[in-house]
């Protein structure tokens, strides 16, 4: 049943009625027997049935938004963040900052959608519809988000292996991302690349050798630089990674040339199975860049790493050369699906951060005690973003695989087609560019 | 007017391969804004090995970058700048540095096309001298031809005279997927006769095409890089003894040019590969192999009247060959018999291992 207006209307005056009825002593008694009381009842309960189904997500979305605007919600709010620790600067990112409405149901629905996504991606996995490598970065949402919020869609950015949040953030969509992470055509690399090797306009992947991408992160900041358009790239890795000699050497020449980086850590505590104390002698990531000036940054607040992520950003933009971010965050499972995170960590630990740092419940929790947005409109994302990747699981699963044919394709670009050796001389695959 | 040696068009025909990677490298920089060079020593010091002389004086620091002793950290630069939209060419000092950014040149540039379905290319290309040079010792004299060549998604070019090298480098630079040149340093001084059309700029060799230096009928030599002059000089000396060499210079060792060396084979029925690298899982070990599993079917059916003359044929190919209709009439003829004295070959003849003669 719709509300529509009208029967709003008429509904809060019943409601009124009613009030008016049995606040009376004496009417009270009557109440029941009055037909006047009888009707209100009646409509009342059909009202209520209509907002629970509003609400369970039969998206009649008229009915919600006469309920919800008849909220006034704030446009936007100041909140404090966590102050940066500073490496070689003199002043760090603002400790306050304006969240817009607007902006709060942006952040929260794509943390929501990258979170559901990693879960859905966690359960196909266990079905064995996922084979192969997947490395969940459930729990680190606001690093992600965060990141993307902080710059350009015309700036670049490239990480590891724990790339489907970056994925979804530099634009693919959650049906490319689950269909490239079941192996079908219709995945953003036609199945061919996998969970580790996803690509996108101004995003480099996913890149499985720990440590090779920041060289590579410095060498689109050089191409940046070279072609002189002020923009950025981000070049990410994680705390296991920070101790490759690799990424020493594109620090000093980032450094040498004034080229337009961002290194950024995303330090989650365990690279792998290896805690940060029995991998760093030291452990102070932001420092590690010596000569380039560094911060720290608490990874589960979006707010703080989207004003760490502007400060650096503008700092690079300045010309000054590179810069390094250490991003504090958690990740809710193990290094991979064939880990189950328990055994170099305690549950109990993974249960603390859930409960006191999970960046989507702070993020609510923010927008809801400042009247940025009320709980069951945040519901409704909920409800929206599960349905959203429902469709693309149905999609991954249900797409065809790609066909052998096309096995030799994309080996060279540009070149005219020619034959590909099988397993032996007499299997000759087209490869075509 | 100092003219800086590197970038004059020599009036005289001879030119060094120096010179002709030097005119190559300078006149794709002059084509292309997005061409640049980086290295150890490229800028400043003209080249470790003078290939770059004058570059750096021309085009400045913007687009000739000396980088610090760090291979895997400037491949790496190079590929990812690539990758944005560049065409860099990485200059290793020597190829037996580049195994320490060996990872960044297999695994960020060669499989990147094909893991991303297409979409991001990589036109990269790495050069520098590959191979033995005189007394550098163990460390410094590896030839890389095959292991670079083992990998799919790249291309791997080793020229050997100045035209192959001002043509390769200029293809190399040019084309859109990550290409390996392997120089050789022994090489760099020496001058060859460089014919009118390679004074052009828009002269191009294309990858993955063998030339045959000279003609022959006896035997087929195919080679690689520096030993390509040693094979011609014994050629020279054989054809006084009355044996004529058909000469190969197999200019990409991938994707190599099997059709030149088949036919050639197909012709003289002998062969002998001849290379700087180590014989076990080489370049020649790889030719052989392809010899003997059989030579391709386009060939076949070019050549069918040649089909007789097959003895390089083992077994297993046979077979497969009987099973394949469009093979029914020279394999009923021919080889139903099984006989040995079918094959029509010179006696003690040792180019495959079947046995037949």
């Amino acid at each position: 049943m719709t509300l529509s207006r009208r029967a709003a209307t008429e509904a809060w005056r019943l409601l009124g009625h009613l009030k008016e009825t049995l606040g009376h002593p004496r009417r009270a008694s009557w109440a029941v027997r009055s037909r006047r009381c009888r009707q209100c009842l009646c409509f009342m309960r059909k009202m209520l049935a209509a907002v629970s189904r509003v609400l369970s997500g039969a998206s009649q979305k008229p009915a919600s938004r006469v309920l919800v605007a008849s909220r006034n919600f704030a446009n936007d709010a100041t909140f404090e963040i966590k102050k940066c620790d500073l490496h070689r600067l003199e002043e760090g990112p603002p400790v306050t900052t304006v969240l817009t409405r607007e902006d709060g149901l942006k952040y929260y629905r794509m943390m929501q959608t990258v979170r559901r996504m990693e879960l859905k991606a966690d359960q196909l996995y266990k079905q064995k519809i996922i084979r192969g490598f997947c490395h969940l970065c459930d729990g680190q949402e606001a690093c992600c988000v965060g990141l993307e919020a902080g710059i350009n869609p015309t700036d670049h950015l490239i990480t590891a292996y724990r790339a489907h949040g970056f994925t979804f953030t530099r634009g693919l969509s959650v049906r490319e991302i689950l269909a490239e992470l079941t192996g079908r055509k219709g995945g953003c690399a036609k199945g061919k690349g996998g969970s580790m090797h996803m690509y996108a306009k101004n995003f480099y992947g996913g890149n499985g050798i720990v440590g090779a991408q920041v060289p590579l992160g410095a060498g689109i900041a050089l191409a940046c630089k070279y072609n002189g358009k002020d923009e950025v790239c981000l070049t990410l890795y994680g705390d296991g990674a920070a101790n490759q000699g690799q990424i020493f050497e594109a620090y000093n020449m980032a450094a040498l040339w004034k080229l337009p980086c961002i290194f950024i850590c995303e330090n989650n505590r365990y690279g792998m199975g290896t805690s940060v104390e029995r991998a760093a002698a030291s452990t102070d990531y932001y420092k590690r860049g010596d000569f380039i000036p560094g911060l720290r940054v608490d990874g589960m607040d979006i707010l703080c790493v989207r004003e760490a992520t502007k400060f650096a950003a503008a700092y690079c933009r300045s010309g000054k050369g590179p810069i390094l971010m250490e991003l504090q965050t958690y990740r809710y499972h193990g290094h991979s699906m064939s880990d189950p995170g328990v055994s170099y960590r305690t549950r109990e630990e993974i249960q603390e951060v859930r409960s006191k740092s999970d960046p989507i419940m702070l993020l609510k929790d923010r927008m809801v005690n400042s009247n940025l947005a009320s709980v069951e409109e945040l519901k409704e994302i909920d409800v929206e973003v599960r349905k959203e990747i429902e469709d693309a699981a149905q999609f991954a699963t249900a797409d065809p695989e790609p066909p052998l044919e096309e096995l030799g394709y994309h080996i060279y670009s540009s070149d005219p087609p020619f034959e590909v050796r099988g397993a032996n001389q007499w299997i000759k695959f087209k490869s075509v560019s | 007017m100092a003219a800086v040696s590197g970038l004059v068009r020599r009036p005289l025909r001879e030119v060094t391969v120096r010179d002709a990677i030097n005119q190559g490298m300078d006149e794709e920089l002059e084509r292309d804004e997005k061409v640049f060079l980086l290295g150890e020593e490229v800028a400043q010091y003209d080249g470790a090995y003078k290939v770059s002389r004058g570059l750096w004086k021309k085009y400045g620091d913007k687009r000739i970058i000396d980088t610090p002793i760090s291979e895997m950290g400037f491949a790496g630069i190079a590929v990812g700048a690539a990758m944005a939209g560049l065409r860099p060419i990485c200059e290793f000092m020597t190829f037996n540095f580049s195994m320490q950014a060996i990872d960044q040149v297999i695994n960020s540039a060669a499989k990147t096309y094909y893991m991303s379905g297409g979409l991001q290319s990589v036109p990269i290309v790495f050069r520098g001298p590959n191979g033995a040079s005189a007394g550098v010792a163990a460390q410094h004299s590896q030839c890389f031809a095959a292991w670079y060549g083992h990998c799919p998604g790249l291309k791997v070019v080793s020229p050997w005279n100045s035209e192959d090298a001002k043509g390769l480098i200029k293809s190399a630079i040019r084309d859109n997927n990550p290409v390996v040149v392997l120089e050789n340093e022994l090489m760099y001084g020496v001058p060859f006769e460089f014919p009118p059309e390679a004074q052009s700029k828009d002269f191009l060799i294309p990858i993955g095409k063998a030339k045959i230096e000279r003609q022959g009928t006896h035997i087929t030599v195919v080679s690689h890089s520096r030993p390509v002059g040693h094979c011609l000089e014994a050629a020279a000396v054989l054809s006084k003894e009355g044996v004529e060499c058909e000469v190969i210079n197999m200019r990409t060792i991938r994707p190599m040019d099997m059709e030149t060396i088949e036919a050639s084979v197909m012709k003289t029925n002998h062969l002998v590969t001849v290379e700087g690298g180590w014989p076990q899982f080489g370049v020649g070990a790889e030719i052989c192999a392809r010899i003997m599993e059989g030579i391709s079917k386009k060939l076949v059916l070019e050549y069918s009247q040649a089909v007789v003359n097959i003895m390089y044929l083992n077994t297993y190919s046979i077979k497969r060959l009987k099973a394949r209709s469009v093979w029914h009439f020279s394999s009923r003829k021919y080889f139903k018999s099984k006989s040995r004295k079918s094959c029509v070959q010179f006696p003690g003849c040792s180019c495959c291992s079947c046995h037949w003669c």
